[in-house]
């Protein structure tokens, strides 16, 4: 992750002499992309729960599908660095904030449904629940985790916090690996799923590693020469 | 779609429940979060209007002996746990709608003194069909109120003559994997296998079912035959049986196989065992918003409580 604030417009004038249609830089295309793509789950939600089609145990239903899109964002939001650092798309750069703050909305949707519609807000059983149920507390765990990552993505924020930003925001790291382990641990027998999102989430990781993105450099520089 | 599906004709315990089920469907879609929000004290939708104080058990009312509202027809034929089809609940009764029930042989064996091959039709003239109200709560903390048309396990058992030395009774069901596509997973050790201890099995609460409302049983319930033991957890009610037999020691159900400290034999509904995953303390009567507390044996302590007096019931779970 770049620890400088994007420089947004160097990036998209550098991409607009390439490859602009309509004008538009990739960079902003992607951006409408990821804000029309990370909505259409939820409005798929209030549709169905419109037509009455969210199945026979709705609450359930809808746990289930904000807990996917969160976990689906969240991976998606680290997939922007790596595209940079092995493949120079630097457009895709500025696409990791909205992706992670919807990841963020949705993880909100799921909590909200879990406290208030699932458990009515009866705090005893929710206390019961977080502290019998692994999976529970893992996934609370992953959202306290996100949640000074969502307070602090603004600018103003990044250039408070300077350098630091960029370690805080590390934590996204460790909320993902925790919010696979929760979907892990919340299914019955078959881990199928779950494990797919886990194998993606450890090649993203290791992407990150020093050596390999070294190795990446420099064979970029190879083919470039 | 010319057609129209058995499971779109209203059967007659819905239609006459038809008041109390726009209520409470009318109360899901407005109030939701006002609604969830007054706790989780259950909300029974609108008990006991027009049910003259059934017999416990066997009632043809619309609720069952507490005064709980039957579930939707298309609740209880559309949503299943089913895994030999899906793991999709909705998407069972689609896949499962080409299942073949007929021809369909029943065999009693192992420890028992007249062994028996039975095929369904026999089945259903040699016992009368009773119909029961059960209340049927899933491990996964979701329940329905079912009126299930069947008879009870301990009238076929005592037909059977079980030996001495029986001890415990085995379940299997059908294994089909080409009509069944969840069965050619690896996953789970099919086919799918339930037991009880002999005396469970005798008790009168223990139902076969070969039917749901009122008519046969469809596929996504488990036709052409199946059990119902209503204070155990859903699981403990296998589907699709074709092969009955006593046996001395316990046998090893799908799901204790499966996940072994999740699982145990007993499985009895106990709202003071949690489970790693759900709560079970608390369940959702599907067609309700609101949680209500699960009760111990799922309500049937009355009727079942004596077979486990003296047993850690934390221990065997």
């Amino acid at each position: 992750m770049s620890a400088t604030p994007l420089k947004k417009t160097t990036a998209s004038a550098a991409s607009k002499a390439r490859f602009a249609p309509l004008g538009i830089a990739p960079a902003t295309w992607l951006r409408i992309a990821v804000h029309i793509g990370a909505l259409i789950p939820l409005a798929l939600i209030v549709w169905d729960a419109y037509r009455g089609h969210l199945t026979a145990n709705p609450i359930q239903d809808i746990t289930f599908r904000t807990g996917k899109t969160a976990i689906t964002l969240l991976v998606l939001s680290l997939v922007c660095t790596p595209l940079n650092t092995l493949f120079g798309l630097k457009f895709v750069l500025p696409s990791r904030r909205p992706l992670g703050l919807y990841a963020f909305f949705y993880v909100c949707l799921h909590l909200l449904i879990f406290a208030v519609l699932d458990y009515g807000l009866d705090w005893g059983l929710i206390q019961q629940t977080i502290a019998e149920k692994r999976y529970v507390l893992v996934g609370f765990a992953a959202f306290l985790l996100l949640l000074p990552l969502a307070a602090t993505s603004t600018k103003g924020w990044m250039r408070r916090l300077g350098k630091r930003w960029k370690q805080l925001h590390r934590l996204v790291y460790l909320a993902a690996i925790l919010a696979v382990v929760h979907f892990v641990w919340l299914v019955k027998a078959d881990i199928r799923e779950p494990l797919v999102y886990g194998a993606i989430l450890a090649l993203l990781l290791a992407l990150r590693l020093a050596p390999v993105r070294r190795a990446a450099a420099s064979l970029r520089a190879r083919i470039a020469r | 779609m010319d057609t129209i599906l058995t499971s779109e004709i209203t059967p007659e315990h819905l239609f006459r429940t038809r008041r109390q089920f726009i209520r409470s469907a009318g109360a899901l879609s407005l109030g939701a979060l006002a609604l969830a929000a007054c706790g989780t004290t259950s909300t029974p939708a609108a008990p006991g209007a027009n049910a003259a104080t059934p017999a416990p058990g066997a009632t043809k009312g619309t609720t069952d002996e507490l005064g709980d509202a039957l579930t939707p027809f298309d609740a209880v034929t559309g949503y299943n746990n089913y895994y030999e089809f899906t793991t999709d609940k909705e998407g069972v009764a689609t896949l499962a709608q080409n299942f073949k029930t007929t021809p369909w042989t029943l065999e009693v064996g192992g420890m028992v003194n007249k062994p028996q091959k039975i095929a369904i039709e026999d089945l259903l003239k040699r016992y009368p069909q009773e119909e029961h109200v059960y209340r049927h709560r899933c491990v996964e903390g979701w329940s329905m109120v079912i009126p299930w048309t069947g008879f009870a396990l301990n009238k076929l058992l005592k037909d059977a003559e079980p030996a001495a030395g029986a001890k415990y009774v085995r379940f299997e069901s059908i294994m089909r994997p080409e009509e069944m596509p969840g069965q050619q997973s690896g996953w789970y050790t099919w086919p799918y296998v339930e037991g009880l201890r002999l005396d469970e099995a005798m008790n009168d609460l223990a139902l076969l079912v070969t039917g749901v409302y009122g008519k046969p049983a469809l596929p996504q319930n488990g036709a052409p035959l199946r059990l119902a033991v209503p204070w155990k957890y859903g699981f403990k009610s296998i589907k699709a049986i074709v092969k009955i037999d006593l046996v001395a020691d316990q046998p090893t159900s799908l799901w204790m196989a499966a996940a072994p400290n999740e699982y145990g034999f007993f499985a009895n509904v106990n709202p003071a065992v949690p489970h790693p995953r759900w709560s079970q303390a608390t369940e959702r009567r599907i067609g309700e918003l609101s949680r209500r507390k699960t009760l111990p044996f799922n309500g049937y302590a009355d009727k079942v409580a004596q077979l486990y007096t003296n047993m850690d019931l934390r221990a065997n779970y």
